[in-house]
């Protein structure tokens, strides 16, 4: 009944069953954080508007990005990663996202931040529907965890547009 | 020697009924993690509830050896989302994040494109030849949660299959010898 083997079977058994218990609490406990972060855009500048030459629209755009993403964190956060997205509607897509910039946020120390950047990631169109086209600018963060379950959220900016002619 | 000679002398006084029973209980262990393992597939919607990270295009969020659970409901894929995809005739799946979504305003298809947080270049050049976009068919599931290392386990049993028959084989001897 009490060989070395049912010892070794009975602690590795109650070892795993409580590294999972803990890593299960950890998890849990993101849910009593209190989360308010906050973030502005402005469009500084529209760099460029053209048609491609196989006729999807693209810009160039200049961002001021400020966000104050520190109560994000908690003890089980490993990073946060942020990102910029445009989001607009077309006759043919009833939505279109598309990521301009990111960010990967590694600790809480550097998750206030002012940046001005031009878009990292192109922002093409499906077609040629950018010419006065409306948008939602939304900051979007996804809190990957030292273990346990992820999550996402977002801030959505809306009222921003692009000029009436290719530039 | 002792310790050989007495697992010799157990093998050899083994009955049918008590053979009989271990096999039954075998059979138990393997079910019960058929069952699970199923039971996973029914609730998250996915035929690969858990993934191992295999590669470090989503450091340092996701580093080799990672386990990630997924699911895949019936909820519109939309950026930021890491999803794990398949490329048509390849078999290993890839987990990266969607950076870009179009969504079809009859039929609700999308287009997809993917990147890896670490990569500096988005995934067309991962995807087939001449295939621009992911589409909802591609997509196997999308990562809700992790759970650090627990996945070297299998990376080093795939790796260095010896291991796997060593830790088959002692588990299997323990069985047929245990006596309760």
């Amino acid at each position: 009944m009490h060989s070395f083997g049912y010892r070794a079977n009975a602690l590795l058994t109650f070892s795993v069953t409580a590294l999972a218990f803990i890593c299960a609490i950890a998890s849990f406990s993101d849910k009593f954080s209190n989360q308010n972060p906050s973030a502005e855009i402005q469009i500084l500048n529209i760099n460029r508007l053209k048609k491609q030459s196989y006729g999807n629209d693209e810009v160039s755009l200049t961002l001021d990005i400020s966000a104050d993403l520190q109560s994000l964190f908690t003890w089980n956060t490993k990073q946060v990663f942020a990102f910029v997205a445009a989001e607009y509607e077309t006759p043919m897509n009833s939505l279109n996202q598309v990521s301009l910039w990111d960010a990967i946020i590694p600790d809480k120390e550097h998750a206030k931040f002012r940046i001005q950047t031009s878009n990292k990631y192109r922002f093409i169109d499906q077609g040629h529907n950018l010419r006065g086209k409306e948008f939602n600018l939304t900051l979007h963060w996804h809190v990957m965890p030292k273990t346990g379950k992820m999550f996402a959220d977002k801030i959505v900016m809306p009222g921003y547009s692009l000029p009436d002619a290719y530039k | 020697m002792g310790w050989i000679g007495e697992t010799m002398d157990s093998i050899k006084s083994i009955k049918i009924r008590q053979l009989l029973t271990q096999a039954v209980t075998l059979g138990m262990i393997v079910t019960s993690a058929l069952i699970i393992w199923k039971g996973l597939m029914c609730v998250t919607g996915t035929e690969s509830p858990v993934v191992v990270v295999l590669s470090g295009s989503m450091e340092p969020g996701f580093q080799r050896g990672d386990i990630l659970f997924l699911t895949m409901t019936k909820e519109p894929i939309r950026t930021g989302e890491i999803v794990v995809f398949k490329i048509d005739g390849r078999d290993i799946p890839i987990v990266h994040r969607a950076i870009e979504v179009h969504e079809r305003k009859t039929t609700g298809a999308v287009d997809v494109l993917t990147k890896g947080d670490n990569n500096e270049v988005d995934d067309i050049g991962l995807y087939a030849d001449g295939q621009m976009w992911l589409h909802r068919h591609h997509i196997m599931g999308r990562a809700v949660a992790f759970l650090p290392y627990v996945g070297w386990v299998t990376i080093i049993m795939t790796e260095k299959p010896i291991i796997k028959y060593i830790l088959i084989g002692a588990l299997g001897l323990l069985v047929i010898t245990s006596k309760d």
